[in-house]
Parts: structure tokens; C-alpha cells; sequence
């Protein structure tokens, strides 16, 4: 056998792990379909540590807000953006009362309307450290019945889906993300089109046709085309149209704001799920039964 | 009395090998790990930092030894991999070059001074790029830009941290 000299004995080394993990990377392009246990495991091992990570950041946080900087400064911030909340609840519910449709009244009746889904809360602990994906990971996981592919949403709007779930924790697909999409339609048009990520803070509509009229500053919701986000949730705004070929080039800025999520709702079911018809929200009817507390069921 | 500082390659060199304290790579790595996770949580804008990045280069500088350069590169990239959801390899292979390339670079030349330390986590950043985009176009059929502005200013700013960072980490060395 050839004696390696010890010289190049590193760089043999180096050559062979390469080797290995490109060769393991090959495996993983075929196979992406299966779940990976050394992603289970350390994640196991890291989630509890930005667990804690994110406990004592939210403790120091709070620390230093209410004891340190600018005391009084704070409180009235927080106390002016509870009253600003609050304000916005009641404009929405006057205009709920006065037959405007729009996509918080929706939300709010959402819970209503599907209360035979179970949602549940959960609190982002991380973020992804590889830079050129946008992923998160929350402080629920299997344990608490979440699922791949699960609806992930904010009371603004559509947020992702769950791509993995481990024990204690799960990873979220951002809307934002090269790979992610969701079934959409114009709001006013009702032109379907999926919306997907460009791995930049705008989110990118990509088939609408240039013969379409489509309006800056147009609503776009989710189509429930994709059978995982229900019909209607607000996924942003048109931003930018311009003329393409063959399509046109349409960017929306997404209704969540999905570079500073703290808290998130995921939605415990696979099953597809609509609102029900007769409570959509470009009807007056709709608003004026949500008005009266009426509520329908999801329809799976 | 226990000497863990030795001269690397007898009277050849006078570059120190430094050795660290019990679990500091390890601490550190976790460290690195769970602060890259949750920065982003909290800051968005700190999604531009690579701390992983910048622990591999700092004990494949110090350390100065290419094999366990190579593979503390891998083990760290292959925990970034884990924790996104890039193919397991990615970063591990990109780290994997960059922990050889580092421990061989500091068994050449003295990179204690601060602008030494600037200019080559610049360059190591700009080669573990060039590495990863590399893949993903070979690999992974993912085209991606070689260069772009924001890339320029994360080099800069990762060189900017990994200065005062590597001054921090120099704490968990043994005492020579």
C-alpha cells in the first residue's frame, strides 16, 4: 500500500470529508422527501437553548425597557400603543357595523367561522441561521399536534407553513423564502395566481396575464387553491406591476410582517378549509352577520 | 508546571499554537449557534452576521492545526445545515474549506494582530460564499449570484465583528 507523507495527510482528510458530505448532499437531492434524524437531533439539542435564549433575551429586554431606558418614556409608548390598538379594534368594528368588508373583520370572525378547528399559539425562538433561507422556528412541536404542513398565520395575514415538526419545536417555511408559495387571487378581480418568495422582503405574484387589469395598492388573498391556507386570509399588497412577457411582473408587499414575528397562530389541521361563502367579505351580508354573531362552520 | 503553548514546527517558526480551555470550542460553538438563531428573532438586520463563520476561522487560526481545522468546520456546518433548511452538506462542506484554509493560513504567518485578523475573515467570507454558490449551482441546480453589494457590506461588517469577537475569545485560551 502507498504511505500517504505527512504532509498530505490533512489535505487527504480534507479531500475526504468533501467527498463524504458531497456525497451526501446527492443523497439528500434524491431523497428529499424523507425525514433527516440528525435534523431532529440537533434541533432537539439547540431548541431548548434558544428557548432559554429567547426567555432570558424577553427578560432582559424587559429589564432594561422599564428600569433603564427611558422609564416613563416607555410606558407611555407601550400604554399610547395599547390605546392605538385598541382604537384600531374599535374603527374596524364600526366599520364591520357599517357593511365595509375588509380583511381584519375576517380575521376576527375567522375563529369563529371555523371554531371547529383548533388553532394554537405558538412563539418564534428562532430564526434560521443560513443566511439564504427564510425559516423560523417556533416553541410547539409535535407534541402540541402540529404537523407538516400545517397553516401558519399572524392576525395580519399568511406567514408560512411548517415544513418540519420535532418534539418540542417546529420550522416554519416564510412566505418570504425562494421555495414558498401560496394559492392567491386579487381581491377585487378575484384573478387567481400563486404568490411566491424571492428570498427578498417582497413576495412576487407570477401569473397573471398582461391583458389583466391589476391596480397598485390592490388586496391579494389567499385563493385556498393550495388546500393548505383557507380561503381569503390576507397575504399583502400590490406594490409594483410591470408589464411582462408573458406575464406580468407584480410584486406584493406581504400583510404579515414577516421580519418581526414574535407570536403566531398555526391552524391543527390538514384538512383544506373555507370560510364559509355567505360570510366573505366583499359582501355587506357578511358584515352585517358578523355583526349579528352569526357563524358558520368550516366546511373540511 | 503544564506548558500548553508550544512553538509550531521548532525553530522553523515562532508561531504559537494556542490551546483553550475544557469545552470552550465547544461552548463556543453552541454559543455561536444559538445567538446566530435568535439575533435575527429580534434584530432582522443581524441576519447579515455569520458567527458560526467566525468561530470556525478563529480556532482554525488559532489551533493552527488543518485537520481539526477541517473537521470543527465540518461539525459546524453541518449544525448550521441542521438548523436550516438547506441540505445537510451545504455549509458543512463550505466550513469544512474554510476550517483547512484557516488552520493552514495560521500556521504560516501571525494572525494576531487585528488587521490581519480584519483582512482574512474578509477573504474567508468572501471564499466560503464563493464555495456555497458554487454548490448550489453545480449541486443543487439553484442559480445565485456570485457577488452582490449586500454580500460586500456583510464581509465588512463580519470583519468588523469577528476583530472584537476573536479579542473576546482570546479570553479562553490557556494561559501560556
Amino acid at each position: 500500500m502507498v504511505a500517504i507523507p505527512s504532509r498530505h495527510k490533512s489535505l487527504v482528510l480534507l479531500a475526504g470529508v468533501v467527498v463524504v458530505q458531497v456525497l451526501f448532499l446527492a443523497v439528500q437531492i434524491k431523497r428529499v422527501s424523507q425525514g433527516r434524524l440528525i435534523r431532529s437531533w440537533t434541533v432537539g439539542a439547540i431548541s431548548p437553548f434558544e428557548r432559554t435564549g429567547a426567555w432570558g433575551f424577553g427578560r432582559v429586554r424587559s429589564v432594561w425597557r422599564h428600569y433603564f431606558a427611558l422609564q416613563d418614556a416607555s410606558r407611555e409608548n407601550e400604554s399610547l400603543r395599547r390605546e392605538n390598538s385598541a382604537l384600531k379594534l374599535q374603527v374596524e368594528e364600526l366599520r364591520s357595523k357599517a357593511g365595509e368588508a375588509d380583511r381584519l373583520a375576517l380575521l376576527i370572525n375567522f375563529r369563529q367561522l371555523n371554531h371547529n378547528v383548533p388553532m394554537l399559539g405558538a412563539r418564534v425562538i428562532g430564526a434560521s441561521p443560513d443566511t439564504a433561507s427564510e425559516t423560523i422556528f417556533l416553541d410547539r412541536g409535535e407534541h402540541d399536534g402540529i404537523r407538516r404542513n400545517m397553516a401558519v398565520i399572524t392576525p395580519d395575514g399568511v406567514v408560512g407553513k411548517i415544513i418540519e415538526a420535532f418534539q418540542n419545536s417546529a420550522q416554519v417555511l416564510l412566505l418570504t423564502d425562494k421555495d414558498s408559495g401560496v394559492g392567491a387571487m386579487l381581491a377585487d378581480s378575484r384573478i387567481q395566481s400563486p404568490v411566491g418568495g424571492t428570498g427578498e422582503p417582497l413576495l412576487v405574484m407570477k401569473y397573471v396575464a398582461n391583458d389583466d387589469t391589476v391596480n397598485l395598492g390592490e388586496r391579494v388573498v389567499t385563493s385556498g387553491m393550495d388546500r393548505i391556507f383557507p380561503k381569503d386570509l390576507p397575504v399583502g399588497t400590490v406594490t409594483e406591476i410591470k408589464p411582462g412577457n408573458p406575464f406580468k411582473l407584480i410584486r406584493v408587499r406581504p400583510a404579515a410582517n414577516l421580519e418581526r414575528l414574535e407570536e403566531v397562530i398555526v391552524l391543527l389541521t390538514l384538512r383544506p378549509l373555507e370560510v364559509h361563502k355567505e360570510a366573505e367579505p366583499s359582501t355587506s351580508d357578511a358584515a352585517e352577520k358578523t355583526a349579528s354573531g352569526h357563524s358558520t362552520t368550516a366546511k373540511p | 508546571m503544564i506548558n500548553d503553548t508550544f512553538d509550531l514546527r521548532s525553530a522553523e517558526s515562532h508561531i504559537e499554537v494556542h490551546k483553550f480551555r475544557t469545552g470552550a470550542v465547544a461552548a463556543a460553538t453552541i454559543f455561536s449557534l444559538v445567538v446566530q438563531a435568535l439575533l435575527p428573532v429580534y434584530f432582522p438586520k443581524a441576519d447579515i452576521l455569520d458567527l458560526p463563520l467566525l468561530i470556525t476561522i478563529y480556532f482554525g487560526l488559532s489551533r493552527r492545526n488543518p485537520s481539526t481545522g477541517l473537521l470543527l468546520g465540518m461539525v459546524i456546518g453541518l449544525l448550521q445545515d441542521s438548523l436550516s433548511k438547506s441540505p445537510l452538506g451545504l455549509y458543512g462542506i463550505a466550513k469544512t474549506i474554510i476550517g483547512y484554509t484557516a488552520s493552514s493560513i495560521g500556521a504560516r504567518l501571525d494572525t494576531e494582530h487585528p488587521a490581519a485578523r480584519f483582512a482574512l475573515t474578509a477573504v474567508f467570507f468572501g471564499l466560503h460564499q464563493g464555495v456555497i454558490v458554487l454548490i448550489r449551482r453545480l449541486l443543487l441546480a439553484q442559480p445565485e449570484a456570485w457577488f452582490t453589494a449586500r454580500l460586500g457590506i456583510a464581509a465588512g461588517v463580519n470583519a468588523i465583528v469577528a476583530v472584537f469577537l476573536f479579542l473576546l475569545l482570546d479570553h479562553l485560551r490557556k494561559p501560556s
